[in-house]
């Protein structure tokens, strides 16, 4: 599989009042053809940044990409200018949001919204235009489509309005879709649906998906590959097997412990203790050294190198380092 | 549609015949007569032009012929120029004040709205704070000490405008400016909070991540939400500036009907003041009807009506 989009050292800050957040700090992925790769983390640990700064959308000011390349199939997106990015948005790459309810502009029709983004990248009479919006309405599952056209935003149901986003995203035929939490904002049924579309979708139009979620169950159901991002930085990331069954940072595993249980009656949550630190002065050595199990003097003094323990299994922890694997073997011979 | 028009004509109706009883009202109860002036008037030529203009009826009597005359829409001639009927006076004055009108109406929300929205997209930056500044003393400074301004400025000093009087295009200039600054500024103070608001909305963000030029986002997409609060004030607005009419025809003597009422309530010409008064009812009453109309027919979601309408 070809390598679509290659994301280097990305830093990203924002200029507050009180200070300089350093939202990501040193992002390193890569997605494939076709493929979905998600991003699990909590809340404010950079994901949707991270996303936001793919598509260059990050408000600026108060954001900046202060470092890294972004490369979308060569076409380094770092250093092109907002009118060129102009032409990657919604062609190459499009976007959609957590909130279906606020993501369709209540003042249009679902049809001019779904047209207008074709035809401002694409050569295409209205009636072409119409065309292609249909089929795509088709293809996310809306009944009655022409009719549908004509409505406004407020006629349809919170499942139906998500559809119609992903129609909207998927129209120009992009080659990779960043989807933002595209499920949190929905009823438990509407988002198995709605995931069922994304796996159809990818069936149909071999689009790669970045899927951006906390919910873990989602990704059980429809990553190839997921990045644990923590503080800023993507700790572990392998395939949906290695992640579930073999993680190997102590923050996965805490993430992993942390999804209640159907099959285990009468046990409590187990919730990872402590919050994350505090990103306007973030620790020099391992963020999560001060909710860690595991954590030794060095992890929090120096970050961590990156372990590979496989082609595509990569974690970021001391535990992994060949020196801190002797000395648990010393540990366990004394 | 048609059935909210209706129903909407007749509260207008009855908003009108509630108008015309208030002003009766309050006319016979304003001390005073158009035949009483200070010399006085001999009694029995007194009660001849009361007999005549039916002022010695009782007034329940001439309530009922106040609302025959509107009913019919003839007013009859003035008590004070009885050569010239209301309906005269009317149709000589409406056309100017509605020039007047309109034209500020359009200058005000033309240069409200695009000021509004230039702050908005350079917010905090000097021009945004230029905009404000300049908005700020819009509201703050009366129409009529900004028209005497404007006329000891720009007609007395460099004569760059004539001073007063409503002939040319010229003569219009310095009038509309003085009526138009203050609702411009409250536009454009109005358009910039929403268009701020508007613009942080995640389908702004959406038609980006959509690609779509920044211009067209504003136009297409943030300026449709954020007109809705503007057009909200505009029936505020146009009760604002036909009143400033009254004001603002005196200082540049401008032959409209603000003169006429004014100068009907001063000499208790009971025809004029009824006459004017309904006609400016009547005209407001219309304009706050359209933009209602105006209001649904930019959000879709507000529906008019409540049956249909698919």
């Amino acid at each position: 599989m070809e390598k679509l989009l290659e994301v280097n050292d990305l830093h990203v800050t924002f200029s507050t009042y009180g200070g300089t957040v350093k939202a990501v700090r040193g992002v390193d992925f890569e997605i494939h053809q076709g493929e979905t790769l998600a991003i699990v983390g909590e809340s404010g640990c950079g994901k949707s940044v991270t996303a936001n700064a793919i598509m260059k959308l990050i408000p600026d000011p108060p954001g900046k990409i202060t470092k890294g390349t972004i490369t979308f199939k060569n076409k380094a997106l770092t250093s092109l200018s907002e009118k060129q990015m102009r032409s990657v948005r919604g062609v190459d790459i499009s976007m959609i949001f957590q909130d279906p309810m606020t993501a369709l502009n209540p003042t249009l029709t679902i049809g001019t919204q779904l047209i207008e983004g074709v035809r401002e990248h694409q050569k295409l009479s209205a009636g072409q235009a119409k065309a292609k919006a249909l089929e795509m309405l088709q293809l996310v599952g809306i009944p009655n489509p022409i009719e549908r056209l004509k409505q406004y935003p407020h006629q349809f149901s919170g499942g139906m309005r998500q559809r119609i986003v992903i129609a909207m995203a998927l129209i120009c035929e992009p080659e990779l879709l960043i989807a933002d939490e595209p499920t949190t904002a929905l009823d438990v049924t509407i988002q198995a649906q709605i995931l069922e579309l994304f796996e159809k979708i990818q069936a149909a139009t071999k689009v790669a998906i970045i899927l951006i979620t906390h919910d873990l169950g989602v990704v059980a159901k429809i990553a190839d590959r997921i990045a644990v991002m923590y503080a800023g930085k993507i700790i572990e990331v392998g395939s949906k097997r290695e992640i579930f069954y073999q993680a190997q940072h102590p923050y996965t595993k805490g993430l992993l412990n942390s999804v209640p249980r159907l099959d285990v009656k009468g046990e409590k949550l187990k919730p990872i203790d402590g919050s994350p630190p505090d990103l306007f002065s973030p620790p020099q050595g391992c963020p999560f050294t001060a909710r860690c199990p595991l954590a030794m003097e060095v992890c929090d003094k120096v970050y961590p190198n990156t372990t590979d323990k496989s082609k595509s299994h990569k974690v970021n922890c001391w535990m992994q380092d060949k020196r801190a694997q002797q000395l648990l073997k010393l540990t366990a011979i004394k | 549609m048609l059935r909210y028009i209706l129903k909407r004509l007749l509260i207008m109706l009855v908003t009108l015949w509630i108008i015309v009883t208030l002003t009766f009202i309050l006319m016979v109860t304003i001390p005073g007569s158009p035949f009483n002036s200070e010399r006085g008037t001999n009694e029995v030529v007194q009660a001849n032009l009361e007999a005549h203009y039916n002022l010695d009826e009782t007034y329940i009597v001439q309530y009922f012929l106040y609302l025959k005359s509107i009913v019919t829409l003839d007013f009859g001639p003035s008590i004070k120029q009885p050569s010239q009927t209301v309906n005269d006076m009317l149709m000589r004055g409406f056309p100017i004040s509605f020039e007047l009108g309109i034209i500020t109406i359009i200058v005000a929300v033309l240069s409200g709205v695009t000021l509004g929205i230039f702050a908005a997209l350079k917010h905090n930056q000097i021009i945004d704070y230029l905009a404000m500044g300049f908005a700020v003393l819009g509201i703050s400074i009366p129409n009529f000490v900004l028209a005497t301004l404007l006329i000891q400025q720009l007609a007395v000093n460099i004569e760059l405008f004539p001073v007063a009087r409503w002939l040319s295009p010229a003569h219009m200039i310095l009038p509309i400016t003085a009526l138009a600054t203050g609702p411009m500024a409250i536009i454009a103070r109005l358009t910039r909070s929403t268009m701020l608001e508007v613009l942080t909305q995640d389908y702004i963000k959406m038609a980006r991540a959509k690609g779509l030029s920044p211009w067209k986002i504003v136009i297409k997409h943030a300026l449709k939400n954020a007109l809705m609060p503007v057009v909200t004030i505009m029936g505020t607005l146009l009760a604002g500036i036909l009143t400033g009419t009254f004001v603002i025809e005196k200082i540049f003597a401008v032959p409209g009907m603000g003169k006429y009422f004014v100068e009907s309530i001063n000499q208790r010409d009971y025809p004029v003041i009824m006459g004017t008064t309904v006609f400016y009812s009547a005209f407001l009453i219309i304009m706050l009807f359209l933009v209602d109309i105006a209001y649904g027919l930019l959000d879709p979601r507000i529906k008019l009506h409540k049956k249909g309408g698919k």
